[in-house]
C-alpha cells in the first residue's frame, strides 16, 4: 500500500481507482443536473462541484447514497490576497500584485466558494463537495434541515465569510462580538497584527550562520 | 444581512437577560444559570447558558470563541514548515497528533513520503500524545464527579509520558517536531527500554482506574444512560473519535483509511459500546489508553532501521491543489483541507477540529437533563478548548 506515491506518479500512470469512480458515477448520476463538475484523484478523494440551487439537493442525495456523517462546512475565498503575505516594508510603496483568480479542483465562475465534506462511515470515503456563490446575494440554502451539525458550521462561515445560509434557525456570531464589521477570512480583510507591526522578518537581515560560512568561502 | 443578524442577536440578548416564565401551568419561573467562562466545573473556558425549570435544562447554549485565536486567518501569511507551529496549540493536550495530518496534507500535495522509520516514530509518538491526553481525561472524570484522588493518578503517570515526549522532542506540550518529509531528529538512547516501562506503568494506571472509577457505584449511577446519543445523530453532527464509537459506530480512522503511517503494521481492536451514553463514552477512552499502549508496545518491537527524513528541498515549495487528510487525534476525528497555489505558504487551511463538532451537539444532548449532569455529560464528551475555537 502507498497511497500518496500512486498520486505522484504523472496521472496516465496512476492506477484507476475502481472503487472511486464507481462512487463518482453513483453520485454523479442521482445529483443528475446537479452537477457541475467532478474529479477523482486515485487512490485518494472525490470531489464535485454543484449549483447553488442544487445545494439542499446535494445534501439530502448524499445522505440518502450513505453519506451519513457529516465532517465540516467552510467556504474558500479565491480571490488573491490584496495584502499579500503581510509582509510588505510600510515604507516602501505596494509592490504590484497578480490579483486574476485561479480556481483550484473542479474550477468554479465566482470568487466565494461553499465548501463542504461528507463521509460514508462504512467505507471512510469522503466526498468533497463545493458550490459557486453568487457575490450579488451572497446566499445559499442551509443545510441544518438535512445536517443538524451544520448549524455552527453555517454560523462560522457566515461569520468569516459573509455568506448568508437561507433557512439557518439561528445564524449568528459565534466568536466576535455581535457589532463587529467585515468578514475577517475574507482575503481582502487585512490581518490587524501586521498592519499595527510590520512583519519583523523584513527588518531581521541577519545571515544564517551556514549561509555566512558559505560567503567567506567563496570570497577566500 | 445585517439585519437578520442583528435581530436575531437581540433576540438572545432578551432571552439571556430576561428570567421568563417558563412554565405557565404551573406558575414556576424559570432561570437562566450562567456558567462559566471561569468556573471549575468547565474546565477550560467554556461558557455554558442553560435555562432552566426547576432543576431541568429547557435550553442550553455553549458560548464559544473566548479563545478564538484566528489560526485559519494566520496560517495564510505563514509558510508550511511555520504551521505546526499553530497548529501545535490546537490541542494542546495531544499536540504531536495535530501535526501528524497537516504534515501529511502537505507531503500528498508534494507527492513526498516520509521514510518507513519516520512513519513509525510518528506513529509512535501519535500514541503517546493520545495516552498523555486521554489518560488526563480519566483522573479529570473523577473530579467532575467530586472524586479526587484519581487526578492524582492521572497526573503522575501522566507525567512519565510527558518526559518520554520531551525526551523525544524536546517539548512537553508543544513538540514541533514533525516535519514535511521525515522527522527533525531520531529518538534519543534509551527511549525503547524506558517507553516499555512506562507502558507498564500506563497498564497499571488504566487498572487503577478502572477499580477507582468504572466500578465505582457512585460513577455508575451519574453516568449510566445519562446523556444518550443516538448513532444517527452523533453521526449528522458529525461526532467523532470515542463519542461515535460509544454510540455503536465502529469506525476509526486509524484503522480503515490508508495513510503512510504505522497503524496497520500492528494488531489491535477497535472497541465500541452500544449505549451511547456518558459511561460508554469513558469506557471506551479507557479501552483507547489500553490499546494504545498495546500499539506502542508492538510498534517498539520494530522500528525499522534508515534515515528518518526524506530527500526535501530546504526551501519547500508546495505545488498547486488541494488535498484533505484527517487523523484519528485523541478527541476524534482532525482534519485539514489544505489548498496551495504553488507558494511557500497554504493559500488557504480549513481546520476541522474535533471538538467543534463534539461540542455542537451539547444544545441537544443537554435538553431535559438535569443540572447535575450538566458537568458530567461535558465531561464526557470531552473537549479542549483550543481545539473548539481554533
Amino acid at each position: 500500500m502507498s497511497p500518496l506515491s500512486s498520486t505522484t506518479d504523472s496521472t496516465t500512470d496512476a492506477p484507476r481507482d475502481d472503487v472511486r469512480e464507481t462512487e463518482i458515477a453513483r453520485i454523479t448520476s442521482a445529483l443528475g443536473d446537479g452537477v457541475v463538475d467532478s474529479m477523482v484523484k486515485p487512490h485518494d478523494d472525490m470531489w464535485i462541484r454543484v449549483t447553488a440551487d442544487s445545494w439542499m439537493n446535494t445534501a439530502e442525495t448524499l445522505k440518502s447514497l450513505g453519506y451519513t456523517y457529516f465532517c465540516f462546512i467552510s467556504a474558500i475565498d479565491w480571490m488573491p490576497s490584496p495584502f499579500g503575505k503581510g509582509e510588505d516594508d510600510p515604507t516602501e510603496p505596494v509592490p504590484e500584485r497578480d490579483m486574476s483568480i485561479k480556481q483550484g479542483y473542479t474550477g468554479g465562475a465566482t470568487r466565494f466558494q461553499v465548501l463542504a465534506r461528507l463521509t460514508q462511515p462504512q467505507t471512510s470515503l469522503g466526498v468533497n463537495i463545493k458550490a459557486d456563490v453568487d457575490e450579488s446575494t451572497m446566499s445559499i440554502q442551509s443545510w441544518t434541515s438535512v445536517f443538524a451539525g451544520a448549524n455552527w458550521h453555517e454560523r462560522e462561515t457566515w461569520e468569516m465569510y459573509g455568506i448568508v445560509f437561507a433557512g439557518h434557525p439561528d445564524l449568528r456570531k459565534m466568536y466576535l462580538p455581535m457589532d463587529f464589521e467585515g468578514f475577517p477570512l475574507r482575503k481582502d480583510f487585512p490581518l490587524l497584527a501586521r498592519i499595527v507591526k510590520p512583519w519583523p522578518g523584513i527588518v531581521d537581515v541577519e545571515p544564517m550562520p551556514g549561509d555566512d560560512d558559505q560567503e567567506e568561502g567563496t570570497a577566500s | 444581512m445585517s439585519v437578520i443578524g442583528d435581530r436575531q442577536q437581540l433576540a438572545y440578548i432578551a432571552a439571556q437577560a430576561a428570567d421568563a416564565r417558563v412554565n405557565v401551568e404551573l406558575e414556576t419561573e424559570g432561570m437562566t444559570l450562567n456558567i462559566g467562562p471561569q468556573h471549575p466545573a468547565t474546565h477550560g473556558t467554556l461558557r455554558i447558558i442553560a435555562r432552566l425549570d426547576g432543576e431541568q435544562v429547557i435550553w442550553a447554549e455553549p458560548s464559544a470563541g473566548y479563545m478564538h485565536r484566528g489560526y485559519e486567518k494566520l496560517t495564510e501569511v505563514r509558510t508550511y514548515p511555520q504551521v505546526t507551529a499553530l497548529i501545535n496549540r490546537i490541542d494542546w493536550l495531544g499536540s504531536f497528533a495535530n501535526e501528524v495530518p497537516f504534515i501529511l496534507a502537505a507531503e500528498k500535495l508534494m507527492g513526498v513520503e516520509a521514510p518507513p522509520r519516520a512513519q513509525h516514530i510518528r506513529t509512535i509518538l501519535f500514541e503517546l500524545s493520545r495516552i498523555a491526553n486521554v489518560s488526563l481525561f480519566l483522573g479529570d472524570l473523577g473530579v467532575q464527579m467530586g472524586a479526587i484522588t484519581p487526578v492524582f493518578f492521572a497526573f503522575r503517570d501522566r507525567e512519565y509520558v510527558l518526559n518520554l515526549i520531551e525526551g523525544a522532542t524536546g517539548g512537553r506540550f508543544h513538540p514541533n517536531f514533525d516535519r514535511i518529509g521525515g522527522l527533525k531528529d531520531d529518538l534519543p538512547a534509551g527511549f525503547i527500554d524506558e517507553t516499555r516501562m512506562v507502558m507498564k506503568k500506563l497498564r497499571i494506571f488504566c487498572d487503577e482506574i478502572e477499580g477507582l472509577l468504572f466500578g465505582n457505584e457512585i460513577f455508575q449511577s451519574r453516568t449510566r444512560g445519562i446523556g444518550v446519543i443516538p448513532k444517527d445523530v452523533a453521526l449528522q453532527y458529525g461526532l467523532s473519535g470515542a463519542n461515535l464509537r460509544a454510540s455503536g459506530v465502529d469506525w476509526d480512522l486509524r484503522r480503515d483509511q490508508s495513510l503512510p503511517m504505522a497503524w496497520d503494521k500492528v494488531d489491535w481492536k477497535v472497541w465500541t459500546h452500544p449505549d451511547g451514553d456518558s459511561f460508554a463514552r469513558c469506557w471506551i477512552r479507557l479501552q483507547e489508553t489500553r490499546e494504545a499502549t498495546k500499539i506502542v508496545d508492538q510498534l517498539l518491537d520494530t522500528i525499522p532501521s534508515g534515515p528518518v527524513m526524506a530527500k526535501v528541498p530546504k526551501i519547500i515549495k508546495v505545488p498547486e491543489g488541494e488535498a484533505w487528510v484527517s487523523t484519528e487525534n485523541p478527541l476524534g476525528e482532525m482534519g485539514y483541507y489544505v489548498v496551495s497555489q504553488g507558494d511557500q505558504g497554504p493559500f488557504r487551511v480549513k481546520i476541522r477540529s474535533a471538538s467543534f463538532n463534539n461540542i455542537s451537539i451539547v444544545p441537544w444532548v443537554l435538553k431535559g437533563v438535569y443540572v447535575p449532569d450538566i458537568i458530567t455529560i461535558l465531561a464526557s464528551l470531552y473537549f479542549i478548548l483550543g481545539d473548539i475555537d481554533r
